[in-house]
């Protein structure tokens, strides 16, 4: 394994049929790399509810994965609305998306409790009106 | 039991993955809402479910799950079967009902493995 790979992915807002790309082009890579399968699976799990996030909530962003013999980091970062108050939106059931999310199967209010289990860190950096920087550490 | 053992079960028929037939499912899950089925992390596992969309074949994909039930007869569309035949899990469609489909299979002996 090389000693560190940077990926980056640009997640389009509003294209629900593509959410869960970049945390599958992720699952591939790591597999590819050798990473035991419980690991990948806590990183796609974490990504994937993170990408789903950021299409539903964000109008998309950005992500980035650095993975580092030791752990896989993951910083998915958005310009949308921010989170008003982080403890409420950390319990599970919590949710203020939208019924149309709902009927797709998610907005169940476990993005974040999902997000948060599966990753050995989580760090949340949140403005109103400016955006929202979720730092997620998986650890190999 | 196989995932022929899960048609069997539930009279369903086989959409794409007929190569999958013989793979061993150790438990299961019925669920509409994703992350629901994404806090369930289990190995080997099929999903039943009424919702049909591509987030449903992405959330197994995530999950490693071997093979996805349509409940109530739904059919996935075309996008749906190629993302699902490349990436490995076998789509299955039943005429039962989520209650009835789940109590099938568990009947049989499969099981949704211990709370967490």
């Amino acid at each position: 394994m090389s000693d560190q790979l940077h990926l980056t992915y640009n997640i389009s807002p509003d294209d629900f049929t593509r959410a869960g790309e970049a945390s599958s082009d992720v699952k591939g890579k790591l597999k590819q790399m050798g990473v035991s399968p419980e690991a990948v699976r806590k990183v796609a799990i974490a990504m994937y509810e993170g990408e789903i996030n950021m299409v539903i909530h964000a109008n998309g962003g950005t992500i980035n994965i650095i993975v580092s013999p030791d752990e896989v980091k993951m910083i998915l970062e958005d310009e949308g609305p921010g989170i008003a108050d982080i403890e409420l939106a950390m319990q599970a059931g919590y949710s203020t998306a939208p019924d149309k999310v709902r009927s797709l199967g998610f907005g169940a209010g476990m993005g974040l409790p999902n997000m948060k289990k599966y990753s050995d860190q989580m760090k949340i950096q949140t403005e109103l009106g400016v955006g929202t920087t979720v730092t997620m550490t998986v650890k190999l | 039991m196989t995932v022929k053992d899960v048609k069997t079960i539930l009279d369903g028929s086989i959409i794409c993955g007929e190569e999958y037939l013989e793979k061993e499912v150790h438990t299961a899950c019925g669920a509409d809402m994703m992350s629901d089925v994404l806090a369930f992390s289990k190995n080997q596992s099929v999903l039943l479910t009424g919702l049909c969309n591509p987030q449903v074949v992405r959330t197994a994909e995530m999950m490693d799950i071997v093979c996805i039930v349509f409940v109530r007869g739904k059919k996935p569309d075309e996008g749906m079967i190629s993302l699902a035949k490349e990436r490995g899990i076998a789509l299955l469609t039943t005429d039962h009902r989520m209650f009835s489909a789940c109590g099938l299979l568990y009947e049989q002996g499969l099981r949704g493995g211990a709370c967490s």
